[in-house]
């Protein structure tokens, strides 16, 4: 019986093969050779040249930054939502969902009419006396917009696992003589740690190879590693230059993947 | 009070930054004016031209079929898949889960490149398939990972009980586990589809000629200045979606937590 | 839950159908690939009804971003509408097939002229049809900019810091450091086009952003006090903003024509040539040119003009023995590989 059921995972078996891994071999096929199809390690050892570097470098300061940041919104936001009224709460969740329902192309050039010069920010400010700001194609727009993107991956698992944390636990801790600070410390925050891990890697391996927040919000003056790898291939043609430096990022994406299983035993980011 | 009150004020801060610009854009739909630069008046026009307007309507309606059927099929492929990965061993197991990982983390840009170097390498020609299949492939995972969970919760003597009864596995398994596992199976449904819906990148790299999603629509007129028709299109499928979600939270259930908890 | 499944399924089936609206067409189709905001849409329509042949169109934004979807053959069109530079390229790598110019009868409403300059990068006037032509020039803001512009020097100049709009493409952001700093638009001699990277890095600050079709928004809304931009867009933003002006710098710019190419992997050569004869027609190529605002190289079309200043426009027809103008040509596989890679170093300072 048990071996029929184990069978229905056959066609999984054969889609993963064909459109997983192959598709994955691919890349590292073109990334370890060079342009006659010999053996080089070219292609992953240019991600130390300058400008390579410069790209790889800012992405990875840019979206930690916006990493950090959404975890500070969204911590005490979901620690907030946890302790409303839970049907209440399932409807605010939802609200949180509903903007990825908008495209988030449009929702990132609808940041772009909000910071332009001229734009709508400006306008108001300019009505009411205020110094106008200056941020749109500047990395500061650029971590605007990746921490609005990304905010609802990381309020998500945060609300996962607060929502699950046992109420007697708390009020255990707080009978025993903590102050909410020592019962957070101690109590909430270390139970809430596989949320936390998963909300930061789901909010920073998008963040580190977003192309499109960049060009939208950047003006193309700002050039992150995901730019860099779509120009190769979509500009340059160079394919095994792009896999090469798509190989490199896998390396972070690894990384990433390596803490989050420690941490979720589940096997799942966003059970 | 106070900290209640600042709970309240922070709250709504967050849904300020959230909402921020879909309020633009649907302020942006009422636009008479086309750039984006200039208010010239309230208007509806761009409602009543945008139905009219038949490369948006392709591209709602490629982006929905889609989202759809690519939903639909990794549904199947995925609950399948789901309930087999459950009764393997524990090394299987885990090789599996380890692989449905993989599209979920990996960089969307990666994946859209190595989709585009498998379908080159076998002399595919971009265009609805293609992208189809990818879609797929990288919204199997979510429906894995929705029912899982609920296969865990599942109580395996009652489906025992039916065995003994004389029920077929498969009459058994429809009456017994299915019913178990269906809200996991409906959420894995609507997240795929979700997904599949807000995907640029991937649909990016493997699109052909001719063909656009609403998302790969968007990019090409980002450039060139967006239609205002888009923004009042967007605009009607978020109400829409807004609707929706009212409708479903006046008759609470008890199922609808579980698909946040998903 | 479920109620919800049901309703979102309803939801996307209604709006399913409203799109779905594909005609199949009896005499095949024509696969188009074109610039972004490159033709009359009606035209499109036009040609469809009096042919019934289908228009599948699909647009890109700069020469190298085509030529890669060309190359790999993953993507079949059937007429594509380059530069003369990337013309060259493609007839080089063997990319393109000979026009049968038995079935473009209309072709000689093309000005002779213009086939003589395609000859600098289709010798024999067997792969090409031209389209439009124009020159790169400044587009400025009166109300912004006080002094008279005449020169590159204004991108340079810090008065206009985060007002000024690059060309987000390498070969046209190179040729205006290398005009400024004097030399040949097509060098590839490194000492000078690391100077233009140079100059490109010193003005990366002043600059608020690299843009391509986006600059003729930009500065209808008064983004920005200047820009550098095609000439065919000058007549249109001119149009929707009175202060805009265009001037082509003392120093020297690029004249350019686009012209319609048939590829090797076309699957319907025949429907292709009939597209292109197509654009040639008088007519056509008005209706084309009142919709783009870009120069015409079809001497019947622009004799149709009824508009007196448009047809005598200094933009849209300028006087070419006034301007120092070189046209763009192939610089081989390495200088393309230099050149990017210089451009590189310029978007991640």
């Amino acid at each position: 019986m048990k071996n029929n059921r184990r069978l229905l995972a056959t066609p999984y078996f054969f889609w993963a093969a064909a459109f997983i891994i192959i598709p994955l071999g691919m890349v590292f096929y073109y990334g370890l050779t060079d342009k006659s199809g010999a053996l080089s390690f070219s292609n992953i050892s240019a991600i130390a040249s300058p400008e390579n570097w410069k790209a790889l470098m800012l992405s990875l300061l840019l979206s930690l930054i916006s990493t950090l940041i959404c975890l500070l919104l969204a911590y005490p936001l979901a620690l907030i939502l946890c302790n409303l009224h839970v049907n209440q709460s399932s409807f605010i969740v939802l609200i949180f969902i509903l903007p990825m329902w908008m495209n988030f192309l449009l929702r990132t050039l609808a940041w772009q009419t909000l910071l332009e010069k001229t734009g709508v920010i400006n306008s108001i400010l300019k009505f009411l006396h205020l110094p106008v700001m200056d941020i749109i194609n500047t990395p500061y727009a650029i971590i605007l917009g990746m921490v609005y993107n990304f905010l609802p991956f990381m309020v998500l698992p945060l609300f996962n696992v607060l929502s699950k944390i046992d109420r007697n636990v708390v009020n255990a801790a707080r009978d025993l003589g903590a102050n909410s600070f020592q019962t957070f410390v101690k109590i909430i925050f270390p139970l809430s740690l596989p949320g936390v891990i998963s909300g930061i890697t789901m909010v920073f391996v998008p963040a580190l190879t977003t192309f499109v927040i960049s060009d939208l919000l950047g003006g193309s003056k700002i050039l992150l590693i995901g730019n860099v790898i779509e120009q190769e291939f979509k500009q340059a043609s160079n394919w095994h230059a792009g896999s090469g430096l798509s190989l490199v990022l896998m390396i972070f994406i690894i990384i990433s993947m390596i803490i989050t299983e420690k941490y979720d035993k589940d096997g799942g980011v966003i059970s | 009070m106070i900290v209640n009150r600042l709970k309240k004020i922070y709250v709504a801060l967050i849904f300020i930054l959230l909402y921020a610009p879909i309020l633009t854009l649907i302020v942006l739909s009422f636009n008479a004016s086309k750039t984006r630069a200039k208010w010239g008046g309230f208007t509806i026009k761009w409602y009543l031209s945008l139905f009219q307007n038949e490369q948006i309507m392709t591209a709602l309606s490629t982006t929905l079929i889609i989202a759809f059927v690519s939903a639909l099929i990794a549904t199947v492929i995925g609950t399948a898949a789901s309930i087999g990965i459950f009764s393997m061993k524990k090394g299987w197991r885990t090789f599996y889960l380890g692989v449905t990982n993989i599209p979920m983390l990996n960089a969307d840009i990666v994946t859209g490149i190595s989709f585009m170097l498998l379908y080159i390498a076998i002399g595919a020609s971009f265009g609805f398939p293609t992208v189809l299949l990818a879609h797929i492939t990288f919204n199997i995972p979510y429906v894995i990972l929705s029912v899982m969970p609920k296969l865990k919760q599942v109580n395996y003597s009652t489906y025992e009980a039916a065995l003994d009864l004389g029920a077929s596995p498969v009459y058994a398994f429809f009456k017994v586990i299915f019913p178990e596992i269906l809200s996991g199976v409906a959420s894995g449904f609507l997240l795929s589809f979700t997904m599949s819906l807000d995907d640029f990148i991937i649909t990016h790299f493997t699109k052909g000629p001719g063909f656009d999603t609403l998302s790969t629509k968007i990019y090409t007129e980002v450039k060139k200045g967006i239609k205002p028709e888009m923004y009042a299109l967007s605009t009607l499928l978020f109400l829409s979606v807004l609707i929706l979600l009212f409708l479903v939270n006046k008759t609470p259930r008890k199922e609808k937590k579980q698909i946040i908890k998903e | 839950m479920k109620k919800s499944l049901v309703l979102l399924l309803c939801l996307c089936l209604g709006l399913m159908t409203i799109g779905c609206g594909s005609k199949s067409s009896p005499n095949g189709k024509v696969v188009v690939y074109n610039w972004g905001e490159y033709i009359d849409p009606d035209v499109l329509t036009m040609f469809q009804e009096e042919t019934g042949i289908e228009v599948v169109y699909d647009e890109f934004e700069t020469n190298e971003i085509m030529y890669p979807k060309v190359e790999s053959g993953a993507s079949k069109y059937d007429v594509i509408c380059p530069s003369d530079y990337m013309i060259q390229k493609m007839i080089e790598h063997d990319l393109l097939s000979e026009i049968n110019f038995d079935n473009v009868p209309n072709s000689t409403n093309i000005g002779k002229d213009y086939w003589t300059q395609s000859k600098q990068f289709d010798p024999d006037n067997l792969y090409s049809v031209p389209y439009c032509w124009g020159t790169v020039g400044i587009l400025y803001n009166k109300t912004m900019v006080d002094e008279p512009v005449t020169s590159w020097s204004v991108l340079w100049d810090e008065k206009y810091a985060d007002n000024i709009l690059m060309q987000d493409s390498v070969r046209d952001a190179f040729m205006v450091a290398l005009s400024y700093a004097g030399h040949s638009i097509n060098s590839t001699d490194p000492a000078q086009l690391e100077e233009a990277r140079d100059l490109l890095i010193q003005q990366k600050p002043l600059t608020q952003a690299y843009v391509i079709d986006q600059v003729r928004d930009k500065m209808i809304g008064g983004e920005a006090a200047i820009g550098v931009i095609y000439s065919g867009e000058a007549i249109f933003t001119q149009r929707e903003n009175p202060d805009l002006e265009y001037v082509i710098p003392d120093e020297g710019t690029n004249i350019w024509i686009d012209s319609w190419v048939i590829p090797k992997n076309a699957e319907n050569k025949e429907n292709a040539e009939k597209f292109i004869d197509y654009m040639c027609r008088a007519d056509i190529a008005l209706k084309n040119f009142d919709y783009i605002t870009y120069s015409t190289p079809n001497d019947a079309a622009k004799e149709l003009i009824e508009d007196d200043d448009i047809r005598n426009s200094q933009i849209a027809f300028p006087d070419l023995s006034q301007y120092k103008l070189s046209t763009f040509s192939y610089l081989g596989e390495e200088m393309d590989e230099y050149y990017n890679q210089l451009w590189k170093e310029v978007k991640s300072e």
